[in-house]
């Protein structure tokens, strides 16, 4: 762990996220989320990560809209979320990338359309991103498996395919949950790699993940999720 | 996406079975949401039922308005004087004079007096055959044919007729012409109801079997919503495949209806009731062109409806998954 400084005061102007005060509540239950306050600047990496059911997967939740705050606020790209309407928050959503810890590959796709997907839903012509998707699945490693159903694939295929189903999109933020929580630490330091290589080509990377090893491998700001509160530590 | 490769595609395990590897799936993309779990043939055939029914009910109001219509114009263009009975000479005198009256009339185009023989076929279906009608005080009926060229004052005939032949009548089918458009109105009124609930009994089906489509394709949804499509795109994806199937079940029920209409058609030809004095099945349940023609923009109807409630049932469903 590098810095170890706890702190409340991460908001600056500019940034892509920012959260102020968030509280959120499921229903008339408890709050799971409380006064959660930071921001996430362009061009930075940190990692999410807390016990299982600190708050984690909420918070991820409330980055990719799929959840609206109970109090606070939330700004996503200099929009405040709770004024969005279904349209606005489509658009926000492809500034940004998601890979889910199952992955949620469309089985009945192959690898290649499951990838094209985001460039799909935009209403472009198969020709005009062929040549971009196949150069990304070459990448990440799936040049060979492009025709193939996910069903068949290995977890870290599956993983790399996710993967690069958010990047195809070229997000200005990636959220990754528990991205190497299926793989090997072998694999888990190379997917870890290619984060970081996104990181220095300009994207905003959060990856969620509660292995302290695989944080140890990168100095990196840290969202320490406990209780419902976060503390950052730079 | 020029990226510096991080080389991730060292040795995975690559033991795909071959079948699982679709052919040309970059020519022709795969349909976002599996055609598998959209409520397929069942739905088609509920859809077929329902334009069958409608084409039936739709080319049976048709056929009845078209019948009544002829049946009204051929009762129109007749219309007859009745002379009550009575001593047979002074009838006789009383016939003539009406039948130079009616030939004097502008109008009247051709001016014909039932003859007893004639008088006692019109009474068979009451009276049987064999019948003296020389004791009974049966009247003598002079038919009139209008001509369809001119306009004849009936109104004015009527009077003329009354003023100098007491115990003549003159009768202008009024009522049945008034009996007939009532029924093929109370048909046409009968035949709008059915249409209404056959259309509410579709529009409730594709409702349901939408929400059903939308429900097994949940994660779909989800991931389409995640990766920045609008509702309105994921909305099409399901339109385009109940589109389909409401035009194949328009299609199946528009068809099996005309083709019973076309058989019904074709039964006189086959020497089934062939009379038109007596058509004893229903050889006048013939839609005609313009009942075709409003079976096949029903088949249309059904496929737009279809299509326009499962995008609209989607969009519903969309508000509740974000």
């Amino acid at each position: 762990m590098v810095g170890g400084r706890k702190t409340s005061d991460s908001l600056k102007v500019g940034a892509l996220v920012r959260f102020e005060n968030v509280g959120l509540r499921y229903g008339m239950g408890p709050e799971v989320l409380k006064d959660v306050t930071f921001g996430i600047e362009p061009n930075s990496f940190q990692f999410l990560t807390g016990p299982s059911g600190a708050g984690k997967t909420t918070l991820m939740r409330l980055l990719f809209l799929s959840l609206k705050p109970t109090r606070g606020l939330i700004t996503l790209f200099g929009r405040d979320v709770s004024s969005l309407d279904p349209d606005e928050v489509a658009v926000l959503r492809r500034r940004i990338g998601i890979v889910f810890q199952d992955f949620r590959l469309l089985d009945h796709l192959t690898t290649y359309e499951n990838v094209a997907l985001p460039l799909r839903v935009l209403g472009k012509e198969e020709t005009s991103y062929r040549a971009e998707v196949t150069e990304l699945m070459h990448w990440v490693g799936l040049g060979d498996r492009m025709n193939v159903l996910p069903p068949v694939l290995s977890g870290g295929e599956k993983q790399r395919a996710a993967i690069a189903r958010a990047l195809i999109g070229r997000p200005e933020f990636l959220l990754a949950d528990e991205p190497t929580g299926n793989v090997d630490p072998t694999l888990a330091r190379r997917l870890l790699r290619l984060f970081v290589e996104l990181n220095k080509s300009g994207t905003s990377v959060l990856l969620a993940t509660h292995d302290i090893a695989l944080m140890d491998q990168f100095d990196a700001r840290r969202l320490v999720i406990a209780d419902g509160r976060l503390y950052v530590y730079e | 996406m020029s990226m510096n490769s991080p080389q991730l595609a060292e040795k995975e395990a690559k033991t795909a079975p071959a079948p699982a590897r679709r052919k040309a799936s970059r020519k022709a993309q795969g349909s976002i949401v599996p055609r598998a779990t959209v409520a397929g043939r069942a739905l088609v055939a509920v859809v077929a039922i329902m334009t069958f029914l409608a084409s039936l009910t739709l080319g049976t109001v048709m056929a009845v308005r078209a019948t009544a219509e002829t049946w009204r114009s051929d009762v129109a263009r007749e219309v007859t004087i009745q002379i009550r009975a009575g001593d047979p000479a002074a009838v006789d005198a009383q016939v003539k004079a009406a039948t130079e009256i009616a030939q004097r009339t502008p109008g009247i185009g051709e001016v014909h007096v039932l003859s007893q023989d004639e008088t006692g076929r019109l009474l068979e279906p009451w009276l049987g055959t064999g019948l003296d009608f020389s004791d009974l005080p049966v009247p003598r009926i002079i038919v009139l044919r209008l001509d369809p060229s001119q306009t004849a004052d009936l109104a004015r005939l009527r009077r003329t007729l009354t003023d100098k032949i007491p115990t003549a009548s003159l009768d202008d089918h009024r009522s049945w012409s008034r009996r007939l458009g009532s029924m093929a109105e109370g048909v046409m009124a009968t035949g709008i109801g059915l249409l209404v609930l056959v259309a509410i009994a579709t529009v409730l089906s594709v409702v349901f079997a939408t929400r059903a489509a939308v429900a097994t394709n949940r994660t779909i949804v989800e991931v389409l919503h995640f990766v920045g499509a609008r509702d309105g795109f994921i909305a099409a994806q399901f339109q385009r495949h109940f589109l389909k199937i409401g035009t194949q079940g328009g299609l199946l029920g528009g068809l099996c209806a005309s083709a019973v209409f076309l058989a019904i058609a074709s039964l006189p030809r086959l020497g089934f009731g062939g009379d038109p004095e007596n058509p004893s099945i229903l050889t006048w349940l013939y839609p005609g062109l313009l009942g075709f023609a409003g079976i096949a923009v029903l088949v249309l109807l059904v496929a737009g409806v279809t299509a326009l409630t499962s995008r609209m049932t989607v969009y519903r469903t969309l508000r509740t998954i974000q």
